[in-house]
């Protein structure tokens, strides 16, 4: 069934954005990483939107992309924010976070 | 007229909340003094009418219940406040109410000065309160709730002057001990609810015909309310919170600790008469105990030189005298002795507080003596008052304690009757023993410092009326000889069903006389060799030795119950502190924060601060999910 080719590729490009996150220290590339996460899952919901013949996979596709291009703004803003602040946007130097 | 029988109760009630709630914006004493006065007065008049209107009744149906609302509802306990009118209970509450009135008065001349003038007038009439809840409370719950009452405020007007040690102690000593007791009235309660389904005693009374209850059952519930007994009303073994109880001031001694309160025990037996008389072992138990709780009373205060002191071991020693008649069957007896005690008890209590006000806080008997002509007024009251308590005709004394000792000789119980003989003797010899070092021989006190002096009419005229109560009050129960006993024929309603079943004695009329005669006799000889030996001052002690000093030191009865009792005790307190507390329950609070602590010392190095490794515990996460949900 064709289906599962536009399934499988949603999942690899979804599996190489959660590596990226987890395992890239730039916290650009991790951000670029989590839209490519962001975008595989919009294939999937146009991929069973075209498949089942129901448009709200369509629409639900556009609200992702308005949501993750406001989201793009915010998070390259607190990056931006983060490098004034600690001269780095290395993730492993940002561990302020703990006990 | 009879629905506001409950104001009987309830008046004193208002005049503690008045005194107690703002006695110290009334500044003036003599208004508290007279708040609280008055409400007893209210109640002793209301009193008289229910008197009354009962004696209106015919003799079979005075008994009246005045219920007042739901108390306890849960299950088959049904337990409703209410009242409970009848010769016993209006007997009881003309005593505590008119006795008490008169005491109240008193204490208005003796309290004067004292910064807690309004909070005693507030704690006395919450006594009477309680008092009267005891005796009028219809069951046994009700009656419970007084009994705590006024065991409550016999410890906060024996712990009055709180800033002394002593007080301070002797109160806790009188509310531990009376403790033991309560909790033997309060099995004896479980009992007779699980057998009679009933706390009232109206609905005890009429299960008992019939019944299958077992008299080892009755034995067990009527020895554990005279264990309630001995603790309220001073009886071996718990007596021996009563002479310190006079740490508190001298009213109190007289109302609580000689006229009502340590008489409760004696109205419980005769409330519950029908269950004693079904007890054989128990009226035995009970005589026996009074018959030795008097003798030994009466020694000890043949040696104390504490005025107040000899007093409370007389009370203690006139208490084994009623439960002597209680023991015996004599029910009424009983009551009859309650009633003449209650007036010249109070009478010689309000007498040596007069002394002891006079003499400015010198209690020791040993130190006073000629105040016979410096307080008249209190030396003559005093003196019918000793007179009663020794049993001279026509003095009321007289009267109750013979028919005491007639019906323990009529009753076959000739050993009882022989100490009983004996201890009256000892009555008349140490009463008259502080009359004499008290009032008579020469001054032993320091003239230049001391002057003695009369009481201010607060103080003297309920004396005066006491005194005459002291001396006219046995004809309410002359003997059968001479006429008809007013008392035994008032009580005999309440008391009926149970001398029913117990054995009757007949009284030879010519035994009597003898009886009367030989026990007069007695109290005369004690009288004279009394007077003899003391009234010239130079002698103190009745004799001397290491037998005396016995007596002077109570036998070391405390002495004893600490070694037996509180010692032990103790040590048991302190082993569980140190291995029961320390080790095992503060143990293992501290060791489940302190395992916790560890813990999280280990497990907080999760968290690391680095975003992607929070990322990774929650993508595994997710991971074992999707596995789980597979592999289901």
């Amino acid at each position: 069934m064709e289906i599962n080719f536009y399934l499988i590729l949603a999942l690899l490009l979804f599996s190489i954005g959660v590596i990226g996150v987890l395992t890239r220290r730039n916290a650009i590339v991790v951000f670029m990483c989590i839209e490519l996460m962001l975008n595989s899952v919009n294939l999937v919901f146009v991929t069973f939107s075209s498949f089942l013949g129901n448009l709200n996979g369509q629409i639900f596709v556009f609200f992702i992309m308005t949501v993750a291009a406001a989201e793009a703004a915010v998070g390259l803003a607190i990056i931006i924010a983060l490098y004034r602040n600690k001269s780095t946007i290395n993730l492993d130097e940002i561990n302020i976070l703990k006990w | 007229m009879v629905k506001y029988f409950y104001l009987i109760a309830v008046l004193p009630l208002i005049g503690f909340l008045i005194n107690g709630l703002f006695g110290t914006k009334i500044k003036n004493e003599k208004v508290s003094g007279i708040i609280g006065s008055l409400t007893v007065l209210g109640s002793f008049i209301i009193t008289i009418l229910a008197y009354l209107e009962i004696t209106s009744l015919p003799e079979e149906a005075r008994s009246i219940t005045i219920p007042l609302f739901n108390w306890i509802t849960s299950g088959t306990l049904n337990i409703s406040a209410a009242y409970l009118m009848d010769p016993l209970s209006i007997t009881m509450c003309l005593i505590i109410t008119g006795v008490g009135f008169l005491i109240h008065v008193y204490a208005i001349g003796y309290m004067h000065g004292d910064k807690g003038f309004a909070r005693f007038f507030a704690f006395l009439n919450l006594f009477i309160f309680a008092m009267l809840n005891l005796v009028l409370g219809d069951n046994m719950l009700l009656m419970f709730l007084g009994w705590e009452g006024v065991g409550l405020c016999s410890y906060l007007l024996i712990g009055f002057f709180y800033q002394k040690k002593f007080a301070g102690d002797a109160a806790n000593k009188a509310f531990w001990v009376n403790r033991i007791g309560d909790f033997g009235f309060m099995l004896a309660m479980f009992f007779i609810f699980m057998n009679f389904g009933t706390l009232n005693f109206q609905g005890i009374i009429t299960a008992i015909p019939g019944s299958v209850i077992p008299v080892s059952m009755f034995t067990i519930i009527t020895l554990l309310l005279f264990l309630g007994a001995t603790g309220k009303s001073a009886q071996i073994p718990l007596f021996i919170w009563l002479p310190d109880a006079m740490a508190g001031p001298t009213p109190v001694s007289a109302l609580i600790h000689a006229a009502t309160m340590v008489t409760a025990g004696v109205y419980m037996i005769g409330r519950t008469s029908l269950l004693f008389a079904m007890a054989p072992i128990t009226m035995e138990v009970v005589m026996i105990i009074g018959c030795l709780t008097a003798f030994m009373a009466a020694t000890i205060a043949v040696a104390q030189n504490d005025i107040k002191k000899i007093l409370a071991y007389s009370t203690v020693s006139q208490l084994g005298f009623m439960f002597m008649a209680m023991g015996a069957g004599a029910f009424s007896t009983g009551i009859f002795h309650v009633t003449t005690h209650a007036f010249f008890k109070a009478l010689m209590f309000l007498g040596a507080g007069a002394v002891i006000h006079g003499m400015h806080d010198e209690q020791d008997v040993t130190k006073m003596g000629g105040l016979k002509n410096k307080m008249k007024i209190t030396f003559f009251t005093f003196l019918m008052g000793g007179i009663a308590i020794s049993g001279i005709p026509p003095f009321s004394g007289f009267f109750s304690k013979d028919e005491i000792l007639s019906k323990l000789f009529f009753g076959g119980h000739y050993a009882v009757f022989g100490i009983a003989v004996l201890t009256a003797f000892m009555t008349a010899f140490y009463v008259f023993r502080l009359i004499s070092l008290t009032f008579y021989g020469k001054p032993r006190y320091d003239e230049a410092h001391v002057h003695p002096h009369e009481s201010p009419a607060w103080m003297t005229v309920p004396l005066i009326i006491l005194a005459v109560l002291s001396v006219v009050g046995g004809f309410i129960g002359i003997p059968h000889i001479i006429g008809t006993n007013l008392i035994e024929h008032w009580l005999a309603p309440v008391f009926g069903q149970a001398l029913a079943i117990l054995p009757e004695h007949h009284i030879v009329a010519s035994t009597e006389i003898g009886l009367i005669v030989f026990s007069v006799l007695v109290a005369v000889i004690a009288i004279l060799v009394s007077i003899k030996m003391f009234s010239k001052g130079e002698k103190l002690d009745a004799f001397s030795g290491g037998f005396y000093n016995l007596l002077r030191d109570k036998y070391r009865v405390d002495e004893l119950y600490d070694k037996i009792f509180i010692s032990p005790l103790r040590w048991l307190t302190e082993v569980f502190y140190k291995i029961l507390d320390v080790k095992i329950i503060d143990g293992a609070v501290n060791g489940t924060a302190k395992f916790f602590n560890n813990l999280s010392l280990d497990w907080r190095r999760i968290q690391t601060g680095v975003i992607q490794d929070y990322a990774l515990f929650s993508v595994a996460g997710i991971l074992a999910i999707i596995l789980y949900v597979l592999l289901r």
